[in-house]
């Protein structure tokens, strides 16, 4: 046996001995997701059994290096590790920010202390952190924020507003763009992490369309930040804050591969519309445009291959998480789309235990965001038309 | 095996590239054209593919062959795409060889393949749409077998040296079993042909068998059982067909994000307009996708995967859609003078339009799938 099949052999075992059965079981909901945190009273004790032991392993953030908190792995062995788990319909056992952006953005950019202090509790879900990038008056034009940090000697002053913050008001610690500059535009920006704990800030809920209220307005009222935490160099915010983006434009792109076991849509569809006497769907046209959308998600889902493929070897052009953005978001669309049309009035009930308290239009609802947050759809192509085509600028 | 090609494949990529751009641009194609050729590709250009090693790429080393694989194929097919080539490439290097191979007519006709000597026409289609049946009836005669029936859309089928024919044996025309796969030679007594022009100017053949004997030994593989073949063939052709497509598709999107980088109207360069930006990044990311899937199938292919049916079919189905998009886009975007004969734009439309008919459409393929699933 090589290396590779005993290492095989061993993660099979162990997730076999350690993955409780309830976290077998496709994720239902936002709500049903893991994203640890201060507040344990978030999890359940399946939820939390899975975090720690995989965290102690180092197995949430597998590629991690070992001494902050990750489990050292190598390409090849990490791919091993996903389809072990693929292969048990393991769920994540836990989602963050800080672990697809926050943590490869501190893997490069920040001090060894910072990375030492952060990157172990992001490992084991002890801290949760939030997103502080978006501005009532900026958004596609993110360099365009003013929420300012005035250098007060040893720490910086923060005052200003922030919007759409995913999660603030249950997260522990934010990373967040400051202006340290006003007289330039990116060229002004700075990268700073505080304790959402700290005096002056606050947060207000905000109810979107699928009844949930994920995001919040955030608020900063004279905050105190120390000057340790600014990541990098002050004014160079901006080039964290793209790198960092590149991550979650990567992570939200994933989100239409589906999900790990079956195939809800068409399920959904056998069930309302019934099949014909040949055993294809008793509607025609739906069933067309199920397997067309089918050919799209497969093609797409080698696309994704081919992009880890390609980042692993060097080989990606920078703007390409974009194109992965755009494409796989707005497939994820039109997948609920079709479930949509698929489980006809049963798809619509928005309360019943039935639908599981409408998780399917939640669902759907909550899958319009995809193309507008981490960057609407509209700037991914802006980005892939100068960047990749390099089509003239005005 | 990660999802790009190595550096042997990029070597041979630069090779082909500019060995096709050389000898087979988008003007060798609009000459024979012009000159209203008849045979509908260059038999010297054949040669020079000979020469090169194309013709046995997928002919093992102990044949004379490359011995290489359908990525390595995919390779060369994309630059023949990219250049409108016209060349039996696809229906004799690829889908033949594959049909032939490990039967006792590779020994018979490798040879004259890999030398250039040999070019093969598929004959298996019976209707304007692409469909698995196959009606042509093969019925015993004597030590061998009797051929009646008609097949259309058989490229050069009117200059082909070796027809690879399906037939049915047993059962009828619908029926999964009692298919038996022949090599015809040219010649044979009571075969006719008509060769159309199409509308990317190849030619293909209309071919009747009026009671075509031929001997037990035209039987590639075994009587009745010439699915196997023919699935290798289809699977070959396809997976081909897709890179082809490639080529085509991205050669209209190069040319077009070329010209929005230099056509100006209303004192500024039409590519600084956003609508035609988000048009052309679509597009790409369209290409990218179908680019993925293709390079998937033909290394399933290459491993002998046994998901490489779906793979090949996610691939010709969304490389005929994305090129489509190419074509089309491409048209539009060059404005009036993409409708003119003169600009090779058009000539990209009409390729496209052939290749994507070729072995089963988008919708053949996204259907197959959808059965394949159950539904
Ligand atoms: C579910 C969700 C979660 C989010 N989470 C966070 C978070 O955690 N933290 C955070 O900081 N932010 C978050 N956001 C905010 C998100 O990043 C912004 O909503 C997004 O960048 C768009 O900005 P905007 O809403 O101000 O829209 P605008 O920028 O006002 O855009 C309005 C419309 O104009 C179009 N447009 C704008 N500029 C151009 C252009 N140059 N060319 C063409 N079209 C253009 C846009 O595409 C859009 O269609 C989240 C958003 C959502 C929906």
């Amino acid at each position: 046996m090589t290396d590779l099949d005993t290492f095989r052999a061993d993660t099979r075992t162990w997730l076999e001995a350690n993955c409780p059965a309830e976290m077998r079981e496709p994720v239902r909901s936002d709500k049903d997701a893991v994203w640890g945190g201060r507040d344990q009273s978030m999890l359940t004790p399946a939820q939390k059994e899975w975090m720690d032991k995989m965290g102690a392993r180092g197995w949430t953030v597998p590629d991690w290096p070992k001494e902050y908190g990750g489990g050292g792995l190598s390409p090849a062995e990490t791919k091993i590790l996903r389809e072990e788990m693929q292969r048990i319909r393991a769920r994540n056992p836990l989602n963050s920010f800080g672990i697809s952006m926050l943590g490869p953005a501190l893997l490069k950019y920040g001090t060894e202390e910072q990375k030492l202090d952060h990157l172990p509790k992001i490992a084991r879900g002890e801290i949760r952190w939030c997103q502080g990038y978006s501005e009532p008056g900026a958004g596609s034009d993110l360099a365009g924020l003013q929420t300012s940090a005035e250098d007060k000697g040893d720490h910086y002053l923060v005052n200003g507003q922030k919007v759409w913050t995913s999660y603030a008001n249950y997260a522990d610690w934010i990373f967040c763009l400051v202006r340290t500059d006003k007289s330039v535009k990116q060229a002004g920006i700075s990268f700073v992490l505080f304790d959402m704990a700290s005096e002056g800030v606050s947060t207000k809920p905000i109810l979107l369309i699928s009844g949930y209220s994920p995001f919040c307005e955030t608020f900063f009222d004279n905050v105190k930040v120390p000057k340790e935490n600014l990541v990098y160099e002050e004014n160079k915010g901006w080039d964290v804050a793209k790198y960092l983006l590149g991550h979650e434009r990567e992570m939200i792109s994933g989100m239409g591969l589906g999900s790990a076991g079956g195939n809800p849509l068409l399920d959904g569809a056998k069930k309302t519309i019934g099949t014909a006497d040949d055993g294809t769907l008793a509607d025609p046209l739906l069933r067309a445009q199920i397997a067309l959308f089918e050919v799209r998600a497969k093609a797409f889902n080698a696309m994704s291959e081919k992009f880890i493929d390609d980042l692993k070897a060097g080989k990606a052009h920078p703007a390409q998480p974009s194109m992965m953005k755009y494409y796989g978001t707005e497939l994820n669309k039109s997948r609920h789309e079709l479930m949509m049309a698929a489980g006809g009035s049963d798809a619509l009930e928005w309360e019943s235990e039935r639908s599981t308290n409408g998780a399917g239009p939640r669902a759907w609802l909550r899958t319009k965001a995809n193309s507008i947050e981490g960057g609407t759809s509209e700037v991914q192509l802006n980005i892939i038309s100068k960047r990749i085509l390099e089509l003239p600028d005005k | 095996m990660p999802l790009y090609i190595n550096e042997d494949q990029t070597m041979l990529r630069d090779t082909a590239r500019d060995f096709i751009a050389d000898s087979a641009p988008v003007k060798h194609m609009r000459a024979l054209r012009d000159a209203n050729d008849q045979t509908g590709f260059s038999r010297d250009l054949w040669k020079s593919f000979a020469e090169m090693g194309f013709t046995g790429i997928l002919i093992g080393e102990d044949q004379g062959g490359l011995g290489l694989g359908h990525v390595e194929a995919g390779v060369v097919l994309e630059e023949i795409g990219r250049n409108l080539s016209p060349s039996p490439f696809l229906a004799t290097a690829v889908a033949a060889v594959e049909a032939l191979k490990g039967t006792a007519q590779a020994t018979k006709y490798f040879s004259g393949i890999v030398a250039g000597e040999t070019v093969a026409a598929l004959a298996i289609d019976e209707q304007a749409k692409f469909r698995d049946s196959v009606a042509l009836k093969a019925e015993r005669s004597g030590n061998g077998f009797k051929l009646t029936g008609k097949k259309q859309f058989v490229s050069h089928g009117h200059v082909a040296d070796l027809i690879i024919v399906a037939a049915r044996t047993a059962g009828s025309a619908d029926d999964e079993n009692g298919v038996t796969l022949f090599a015809v030679d040219k010649g044979a007594a009571g075969l006719s042909a008509e060769a159309e022009r199409l509308a990317d100017s190849s030619l293909a053949a209309r071919l009747e068998f009026d009671g075509v004997e031929v001997t037990a030994d035209a039987v590639i593989g075994e009587v009745d059982a010439g699915r196997d073949p023919l699935n290798r063939l289809l699977r070959a052709g396809r997976t081909g067909a897709s890179a082809e497509l490639l080529g085509v598709g991205g050669g209209a999107m190069d040319m077009t994000v070329e010209y929005l980088k230099q056509r100006k109207q209303f004192g500024v360069l039409i590519g600084t307009f956003q609508a035609l930006q988000h048009r052309a990044a679509h597009l790409y990311s369209e290409m990218e996708v179908a680019r993925a899937a293709t390079l998937r199938a033909a290394q399933m292919l290459d491993t002998g995967s046994d998901r490489a049916d779906e793979a090949v079919s996610v691939a010709k189905a969304q490389a005929g859609l994305a090129t489509m998009l190419a074509v089309q886009e491409g048209v539009q975007m060059f404005g009036g003078i993409g409708m003119t004969d003169e600009f090779d734009i058009g000539f990209y439309m009409k390729r496209q339009r052939v290749l994507a008919e070729m072995f089963g459409d988008a919708n053949f393929h996204a259907d197959k799938i959808a059965r394949n699933a159950g539904y």
